[in-house]
């Protein structure tokens, strides 16, 4: 494996921030988990994610109870809503929107547009948690193999690894629904199926994580007093491996919502008629001037959505590691004109004279990390595999 | 170089031999019976059991696979009973559905492909990199503060959900361009340019958040460092710094990360080509899966990670070209 990262940090917007190994967390950075908080709670922007979110979450697993209270479901058709004689566009403003319907209904069926988009959410994040536990689980399992185990062992998972962050995963996920028996559950597919090709990224970083900790003394010496290495793995290594992986799953779980939205829109995914975002906007094609707002609902729910894990995801990467946000301040017009900066940078101002030169040592690992800074005489190693950490779907 | 070369072209095979091995495995030993797929609902098991003859199923699975391998090297002959069909050299097998080669269903799919990637490399280029400029430029000000938050808001968000909004603006609304649908560029280039307007952009500007964020990224990293502060000495102008000088860091990440994103919707920008259909790899696939043609899924795959594999290869070769710091080993 190549151990020099190409993509600054900021760049691809989720390199990942050294854990702070136990306590050698400097007294700014990293830290507790109080201290990670505050700082979270200093940012609007994250705040008002979480609430969303919260409320989101909270809608989804409410979902039977509102519909009883609007005396909806999600499967019932309602012929009389829809005027067929105009191919199905449902009766009344927007959509059909009434006292029963407080979102209208469904071109073409009927069916009630708020049950439909509750328990579409209910089934976006259960496939987007469940997945993302997986790829954690496998992750860290495989990371921590490789990192402990012998170089064999390390190279061919490494190898494993590499080939599936490669590879895109919706292509190779839309590929494998072809082999699965029809009866098979769904979202339980979807879950496993994004689980079992999704782990690379986090392989990967605890795999340096633990190639880095490997060698600080509170490992040796747990080591040394004979404890073999899958209680070394659990006792020592893992507690201080939960930073990064934190900041990862922040990552995957927004894009585990897209991977299982835009499986349905393919109509590969979740099978009719249970219902689910991606389903909904893939049938909103034929409806655009009819029922604008079949459209602009479940797009505007899928935005807002991964939008807030987004904002959340980068909220936390940075109160995680706030050095990673000043190194990125450094000679902007503020900082050179000695102006009272903005919060941000008022906040790091002590830091931005001297510039924090010695970054957390023992970063390796491809994943992490800026390139460092070279003068023009010292060549990089050859870069290796170069890969965007976040895949984009296409 | 050519060491290096050798030796990555050399790993890249094996990559995508054990990628064959895992694939063909996968789809062949899968439950349901390929012959049977590939005969249809209705057909008798006499059929059947011609079937079988003809893709040869009767023989063990590592023979199958190694046929699978020969035909793709040297290609490989088909029996019907009564006359012979040959499939030449890359040959993926025969289609199910249509019982065309698979080979040749790809080949024809690859144009409209690599339009819709062409275009929206170059979409993705001058916006994401002059995105990425500006706000490197700006940097501490307000429009660096939309930028960001507009880049962020869009990195990580569905294509499709851009797609469907220019959709139903341009196409559904204001009435400027018709629904797309494909036109071959050898047919009428004036049509196939119009038709592709709208996937560009879509597929252009979705991209673009990556790189607007890579290039300011870049950009701001190369800022900080100590050649930059000796310009800033000599009293080189700011703006000569950052769009002479900083952007020289954007240009190695930028020029690989485009060679990969390239391969990657070679083998098929999936969601966009079946949002606007166009009849490109990625639709392929969708409909092979959709009546579970087994061959053509296979082909796609292994097609899709040849793509993907060389991309690699080239980002890295191009990276080392831009950025003559770096040595290939």
């Amino acid at each position: 494996m190549s151990t020099v990262a190409h993509e600054p940090a900021a760049a691809g917007g989720n390199a990942l921030p050294p854990a702070a190994p136990g306590g050698a967390a400097p007294a700014d950075g990293g830290g507790t988990a109080r201290a990670v908080l505050r700082r979270l709670r200093r940012r609007p922007a994250a705040l008002i994610s979480a609430g969303v979110l919260a409320l989101l979450v909270l809608l989804a697993l409410a979902a039977p109870l509102i519909t009883a209270l609007t005396g909806q479901d999600p499967h019932t058709y309602h012929d009389d809503l829809v005027d067929s004689a105009r191919g199905g566009v449902p009766v009344g403003p927007l959509g059909g929107v009434s006292a029963e319907h407080w979102l209208g209904v469904e071109p073409g069926t009927g069916r009630d547009l708020l049950a439909r988009l509750l328990h579409g959410a209910r089934i976006s994040l259960l496939v987007a948690a469940g997945a993302t536990v997986v790829q954690i689980s496998i992750g860290v399992a495989v990371g921590l193999a490789a990192g402990l185990g012998s170089p064999l062992l390390d190279s061919l998972l490494s190898r494993v690894g590499d080939i599936l962050v490669a590879l895109p995963m919706l292509v190779v996920g839309i590929a494998l629904t072809a082999v699965v028996p029809a009866d098979f559950p769904r979202p339980l597919l979807l879950i496993l199926l994004i689980g079992a090709l999704g782990w690379g990224g986090t392989a990967r970083i605890v795999r340096a994580q633990t190639l880095t900790l490997k060698r600080l003394d509170f490992v040796a010496a747990a080591r040394l007093s004979g404890h073999g290495p899958w209680r070394v793995a659990r006792r020592e290594l893992l507690p201080s491996l939960g930073a990064p992986v934190i900041t990862y799953a922040a990552v995957l779980l927004p894009a585990n919502i897209v991977v299982e939205a835009s499986l349905s829109f393919l109509g590969v995914g979740v099978k009719p008629p249970t219902p689910s975002w991606g389903q909904m906007l893939s049938s909103a094609q034929t409806w655009f001037r009819a029922d604008p707002m079949y459209v602009l609902l479940p797009a505007g729910l899928l935005f807002v959505t991964v939008l807030s894990f987004t904002v959340l995801g980068e909220a936390v990467r940075t109160a995680l590691d706030p050095r990673e946000a000043s190194r990125l301040a450094v000679g902007t017009r503020r900082e050179r004109s000695g102006r009272p900066a903005g919060r941000l940078n008022g906040r790091l101002s002590g830091r931005l004279n001297g510039r924090p030169a010695g970054r957390p040592s023992g970063r390796s690992g491809a994943a992490q990390g800026p390139r460092p800074a070279l003068g023009p005489s010292e060549p990089l190693k050859s870069p290796g595999p170069l890969r965007p950490q976040k895949k984009t779907l296409s | 170089m050519t060491l290096f070369l050798l030796r990555r072209l050399g790993g890249a095979l094996l990559v995508l031999l054990t990628l064959s091995v895992l694939v063909y495995g996968l789809f062949y030993l899968a439950p349901g019976d390929p012959a049977r797929l590939a005969c249809g609902e209705r057909c008798s098991p006499q059929q059947i059991a011609q079937v079988r003859r003809t893709l040869g199923l009767n023989e063990s699975v590592v023979t199958q696979y190694l046929h699978f391998l020969q035909g793709i090297v040297a290609g490989r002959d088909y029996s019907t009973g009564t006359s012979v069909r040959h499939c030449a050299a890359p040959c993926l097998g025969l289609s199910y559905q249509s019982d065309q080669e698979v080979t040749r269903l790809i080949l024809e799919r690859l144009p409209a492909t690599a339009s819709l990637a062409l275009g929206a490399l170059v979409i993705w280029l001058v916006i994401g990199v002059g995105v990425g400029l500006l706000s490197a430029l700006r940097r501490g000000g307000f429009t660096e503060r939309a930028l960001t938050v507009l880049t962020l808001a869009a990195t990580g968000m569905p294509v499709f959900i851009l797609g469907l909004l220019l959709l139903m603006a341009v196409c559904a609304y204001l009435r400027w361009l018709p629904f797309p649908s494909y036109v071959p560029f050898t047919e009428n280039p004036e049509q196939w340019a119009w038709n592709l307007l709208l996937p560009w952009l879509t597929l252009g500007l979705f991209e673009s958040a990556k790189y607007a964020r890579l290039t300011r990224g870049a950009t701001l990293e190369t800022l900080a460092e100590d050649h930059v502060r000796t310009f800033r000495a000599y009293g080189v102008g700011e703006r000569a710094i950052v769009t002479r000088h900083a952007l020289r860091g954007a240009v190695p990440p930028v020029i690989a990360l485009s060679a990969l994103d390239v391969g990657t919707m070679f083998g098929g920008a999936v969601l966009t080509e079946s949002l606007f259909g166009i009849p490109g790899l990625g639709k392929t696939l969708i409909d092979g899966v959709k009546v579970i043609d087994l061959p053509v899924v296979v082909g796609v795959v292994l097609v899709i990670g040849t793509a993907v594999v060389l991309a690699n290869l080239l980002a890295d070769v191009l990276y080392a070209v831009a950025d003559r710091r770096v040595v290939l080993s």
